[in-house]
């Protein structure tokens, strides 16, 4: 699964490198929820730097982790979104419900979390 | 309106071949004067339509067919995604943006709506479905004369 993260004290920082779609859906909700659920009480940014396509089931597994740590009282919150990823979120009206930024292009190799570590999950 | 180019493909409505069949499309679409926009909303609406054929049409089962053809004409893209699957009793019902069952959301076809310029969608209920979606080029890509 292409999927990297780096552990903080108060956050925990997710980098997807795969579309999000019917294909994808099952194996990075279930890989996002084994993270959530080990690295518990902190805030989530997830790092979409690497997601070139994002569909409305992509998107139902992104507000479904939401909703988890809505639930547990932790945030979401998106980074690295790329043109055409944002523009299935503002179609969604995401931006009601979680703060996202757009991915810079130049700032987009620091922010990866691929680069300075974080085990790659089985 | 006179046919540029065209495909036809015939997918198993397997998860993977989402990917497959928005990659072709989008392939093709790139080969209009379309901008990188406008591509991409290409990508979310043959996603989408596709999807919905294999997981509601079908029900995930991974026997049904499910037919993708694209046309490229002069001034528009044309993408008719259709299933035998099980069909859609009401299809006004089924537009309306309503939170769907678990994690699906309800916004399939809002995407298709909005990305597209054009989405008819025809079914019959046991049979199966069929979206037609229309997407025009630029204007100022069309040549002045219309050819
Ligand atoms: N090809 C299809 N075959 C059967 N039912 C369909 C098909 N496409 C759409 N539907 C019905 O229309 C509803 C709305 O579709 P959509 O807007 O994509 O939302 P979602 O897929 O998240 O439920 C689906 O829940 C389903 O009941
Ligand atoms: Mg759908």
């Amino acid at each position: 699964m292409a999927i990297s993260y780096r552990v903080e004290p108060h956050l925990l920082t997710v980098g997807l490198e795969r579309d999000l779609d019917l294909a994808s859906a099952r194996d990075v909700r279930a890989a996002l929820d084994t993270l959530l659920d080990r690295y518990p009480d902190r805030d989530v940014r997830l790092n979409l730097d690497q997601v070139s396509f994002l569909d409305s089931t992509g998107l139902g597994v992104v507000l479904g982790r939401y909703r988890r740590l809505a639930a547990a009282g932790r945030t979401l919150h998106l980074v690295g979104v790329r043109p055409a990823v944002a523009a299935v979120l503002t179609v969604a009206g995401v931006r009601q419900i979680m703060a996202w930024e757009p991915r810079v292009a130049s700032e987009a190799r620091e922010k990866g979390v691929v680069a300075d570590g974080g085990d790659e999950l089985a | 309106m006179a046919e540029t180019n065209s495909l036809s493909l015939d997918l198993a409505s397997h998860p993977d071949n989402v990917g497959l069949a928005r990659l072709a499309v989008a392939a093709l679409a790139a080969g209009a004067p379309f901008g990188v926009p406008d591509l991409e909303e290409i990508r979310v609406a043959v996603s989408e339509a596709v999807t919905n054929a294999v997981l509601h049409g079908y029900g995930g089962r991974r026997d049904g067919r499910v037919r993708v053809e694209a046309s490229l004409s002069q001034d528009r893209l044309q993408v008719v995604v259709s299933d035998q699957g099980r069909g859609i009793e009401d299809v006004a019902l089924a537009r309306q943006a309503a939170g769907g069952d678990g994690e699906r959301l309800g916004l399939g076809i809002l995407f298709m709506e909005t990305f597209m310029d054009h989405v008819v969608i025809e079914s019959h209920p046991g049979q199966g479905t069929r979206v037609v979606m229309e997407k025009r080029l630029p204007v100022a890509a069309l040549a002045p004369d219309g050819y």
